[in-house]
């Protein structure tokens, strides 16, 4: 590697670390009872930001008026639509197409080639990200896929492992057909070439996950979802789908009589221009919103995970749900800065390592569940008993030497390679010293409801003619808690869905489509109503990290970026 | 910094030092700007003010979009790195590579073999490669990379494909390679050869699959769908649970 080799922790940290190696061996061995289901809950409802009151409000506009949900999903839904229905030209349809797909993660993919497998002609169906082909969640998913497909499994037990994980919240079509489905995609995948781990005879190696009673993880080492999005994106480029990047969608297109939707007006963030696209389908898969840091929180999401597609499909009446729930990692980095809110996998605690406190003390049983071990080290940091980073974050240490004290040396390097990876690049060696850990905003548990063929619903459980989603965007496959593994499996499953609904709508429409504005004319009335100051825009599309001080001066003499 | 060097662009400006913490300054395509110690590349970038579009991506070293390069004072050294994976340092001179300039050839895997004469077919370049080893220094992901290419030469698809798996597309090496080698859609179809013809397929995938096409599961799946939320739960409380 070319690159210049880091020093590590700064002298002091270095000097809090003492601590945690001081009381080391009076740790071993000691037991931290798990907690009572009562003790279990008080602590989840005073720290875990789900139950905070100040981290909620009811939304007061569209179709969900009176639901209670995150603040900042609530602001961006009472926001003034990015563009001014006046500003764009609807009678210069720059792409008239069959299919528009929105969004470039693995549920956009899917969606294209299943579109295509379907009769679609290629030329006929567009996709449009906001940054590349693949910047998308889907590439940063380590852990694996699930799928029932070993003979000690069966897909019901997928099915009740799903809806249990759910808090029994799922829509239960929408798990049937997750889990159904589910063996399919892994053939589909691996006739595509996906290089799954396995046995010499060809039998996947698949590991266990939080919340399943099988084994059915299936992975490509710990490279899962970029493995997948890339092998899928290689075959979307190989069958000629157009792709437009850098040109994210900021309004849908609708029949002004009818409230169809007819395709969507794109951006171009490069050149500052709008197109409008006309098109016979939508499909919606532009993921999560790890990125507006719903309380305050670190993520480990992708820089466009902004929430636009939920923000774009309420404008056209789309019923959401579940947006009153969040999945917090309790293990997210907090040092290195670098990495900081990127995931530290479970299996470190199921193998021993320890949570320890600013005053070398361990706090909670780390096999807890998330939301518990989560809301554990939320506490220690308000309450003092955290450590204070230079960038100025906070955290608690996770004692990972300790794994080999008590498992024998070598068990981290071969058990966990690619965190050992992870932080030697940046001059940490896990074998040798703790790493400081809080909470991370992982996913986005709910969001635009679907029926099982992915038709996007309004309240009443109608359709909206010409709106299909899938994939992260969308709400009830997963109820209030996601499990890992379901979500690689979720976009691939849903996303064909979509690719075969489309190619099936398609076919039976004949003519072009009417659009316009007039539902984002008759919201905008509504935001005058309520009174929603005007600076108040969505979809926001990236997050805004520029220094305070820049900003304070900045001036728009010229609209020329550098990059 | 040595005296042959020419002296720094711009002077250091009297307001705009951060409060107590200590700043460094870094030239972005020769411009300082002063910022924080201690940030990332692609955050300094945006304390420093970039609202970047390109050159940005996951943020987490898997998506290969914020690829840079870089010389830090007094090296001759002309430094690779993902931006959001390594510190910004005092002194330094970058600039970035949020693009490789090249196309992707279309093919149809189907109609592929998994051995070199497929690659090179599509790939003639492959085979120019001077055995510099400029790409492996290359790599912000520490591989084998001119291992790789060299693997593909033999006709070892298998060594190619494995050597290759971590790679993210960043595209530095394609940058650095005289041979004008495309890596990156080189290594894809190396990998998707070799997972597609090379690796055994999974017979109890097939076997699951067909048991589902037979109908096997619906009965068992339409009862539980039926079940009260009671009924539910305790089957979910008392089912049991195999170990890791
Ligand atoms: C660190 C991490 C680890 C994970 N690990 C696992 C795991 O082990 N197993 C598992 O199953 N799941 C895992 N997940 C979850 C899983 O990766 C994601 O939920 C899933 O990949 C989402 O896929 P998607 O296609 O719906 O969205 P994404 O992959 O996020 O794609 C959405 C795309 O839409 C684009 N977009 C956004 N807004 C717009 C717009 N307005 N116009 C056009 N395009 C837009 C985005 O830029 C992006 O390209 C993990 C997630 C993270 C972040
Ligand atoms: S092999 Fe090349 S493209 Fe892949 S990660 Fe390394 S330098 Fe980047
Ligand atoms: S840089 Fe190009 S020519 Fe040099 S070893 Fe690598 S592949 Fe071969």
């Amino acid at each position: 590697m070319m690159g210049l080799v880091y020093e590590g922790y700064p002298p002091e940290m270095r000097e809090k670390i003492r601590v945690v190696e001081e009381t080391r061996e009076e740790r071993l061995g000691q037991q931290i009872p798990k907690l009572s289901l009562e003790e279990r809950e008080k602590l989840v409802r005073k720290w875990h930001p789900d139950y905070r009151e100040d981290t909620k409000r009811p939304v007061r506009i569209g179709p969900n008026k009176g639901q209670v949900i995150y603040r900042e999903v609530a602001d961006l839904l009472e926001s003034w639509p990015a563009v001014k229905p006046g500003d764009v030209d609807l009678d210069n349809i720059d792409y008239d197409v069959d299919i528009l797909i929105i969004g470039g993660g693995g549920a956009a993919a899917s969606a294209a080639l299943w579109a295509v497998y379907s009769g679609v002609s290629p030329e006929n169906i567009l996709i449009a990200t906001k940054l590349r082909f693949g910047d998308a969640n889907t590439v940063k998913a380590q852990g694996g896929i699930q799928a029932a497909d070993r003979p000690n499994d069966s897909p019901v037990r997928h099915y009740l492992d799903t809806i249990g994980g759910g808090h029994f919240a799922n829509k239960p079509e929408l798990v049937r057909a997750l889990v159904m489905d589910a063996p399919f995609i892994i053939r589909w995948l691996e006739d595509l070439g996906v290089m799954f781990d396995k046995t010499g005879e060809g039998e996947m190696i698949e590991y266990t996950g939080g919340g399943a009673s099988r084994r059915r993880l299936h992975a490509a080492k710990d490279y899962t979802g970029l493995e997948i999005m890339r092998v899928i994106r290689d075959e979307v480029w190989n069958k000629g789908v157009n792709v437009l990047e850098f040109s994210p969608a900021v309004e849908l297109l609708t029949d002004p009589d009818t409230g169809a939707v007819s395709g969507a007006v794109l951006w171009n963030m490069e050149v500052k221009a709008y197109y409008v696209v006309r098109a016979k389908v939508t499909i919606l898969a532009t993921g999560g919103f790890g990125r507006l840091h719903l309380a305050g929180f670190p993520t480990t999401n992708h820089y466009g995970a902004t929430a636009d597609g939920i923000v774009m499909a309420y404008r056209v009446g789309a019923n959401l749900r579940d947006l009153d729930s969040a999945q917090f990692h309790p293990t997210g980095v907090a040092w290195p800065e670098a990495i900081r809110g990127e995931l530290i996998t479970e299996k470190c605690r199921s193998l021993g390592a320890q949570l320890v406190n600013a005053n070398g003390e361990r706090f909670i049983n780390e096999l807890e569940p998330r939301d518990v071990v989560a809301s554990a080290i939320i506490r220690e940091c308000a309450e003092g008993r955290g450590i204070i980073t230079p960038t100025g974050a906070c955290g608690v240490w996770l004692d990972l030497p300790m794994i080999d004290r008590v498992r024998g040396e070598g068990t981290i390097r071969r058990n966990l390679p690619a965190m050992y990876r992870q932080f030697i690049r940046h001059g940490i060696d896990i074998t040798r010293e703790p790493v400081l850990t809080y909470p991370t905003l992982h996913y986005q548990n709910g969001g635009i409801e679907i029926d099982p063929w992915t038709h996007v619903l309004r309240p009443d459980g109608t359709p909206i003619p010409g709106l299909l989603a899938a994939g992260e965007v969308t709400g009830g496959v997963h109820g209030k808690n996601r499990l890992m593994g379901n979500s690689l499996l979720d976009i691939t499953v849903f996303g064909r869905r979509a690719g075969i609904t489309a190619a099936k709508l398609v076919k039976e429409m004949s003519g072009k489509p009417r659009i316009s504005l007039k539902h984002v004319e008759r919201y905008m009335e509504e935001l005058k109503r309520l009174g929603v100051p005007e600076n108040r825009r969505a979809p926001v599309l990236l997050p805004d990290y520029r220094g305070e001080r820049v900003l304070l001066r900045k001036l728009d003499l010229i609209d020329l970026a550098p990059i | 910094m040595s005296s042959k060097e020419s002296p720094e662009t711009g002077p250091r400006p009297v307001s705009g030092k951060e409060e107590g913490g200590k700043t460094i300054r870094i030239y972005v395509m020769g411009r300082a700007y002063e910022v924080p110690e201690g940030l990332t590349i692609l955050k300094a970038l945006e304390y420093a003010g970039f609202r970047l579009t390109r050159g940005v991506g996951c943020r987490g070293g898997f998506c290969g979009a914020c690829a840079v390069m870089y010389r830090m004072p007094g090296e001759y050294k002309l430094r690779t790195a993902l931006a959001c994976q390594t510190l910004a340092r005092d002194g330094m001179h970058l600039v970035f590579i949020p693009y490789a300039p090249m196309k992707k050839p279309r093919y149809d895997i189907e109609k592929l073999r998994p051995d070199a004469g497929s690659v090179i077919a599509i790939f003639p370049e492959v085979t120019r490669c001077l055995a510099c080893n400029a790409c492996t220094k290359a790599c912000p992901q520490g591989l084998q990379v001119m291992d790789a290419i060299q693997a593909i030469i033999r006709g070892d698809i298998a060594a190619a494909a494995n050597l290759a798996f971590d790679c993210i597309g960043c595209g530095l090496c394609s940058i650095r390679c005289p041979a004008e080698i495309r890596h990156v859609y080189v290594f894809q179809l190396v990998r998707r050869l070799y997972g597609k013809y090379m690796l055994p397929k999974a017979k109890h995938v097939e076997e699951r699959i067909k048991e589902i096409e037979a109908g096997k599961y619906d009965e068992e799946m339409e009862k539980l769908m039926k079940l009260s939320l009671e009924e539910l739960k305790r089957l979910y409380m008392s089912r049991d649970i195999e170990k890791a």
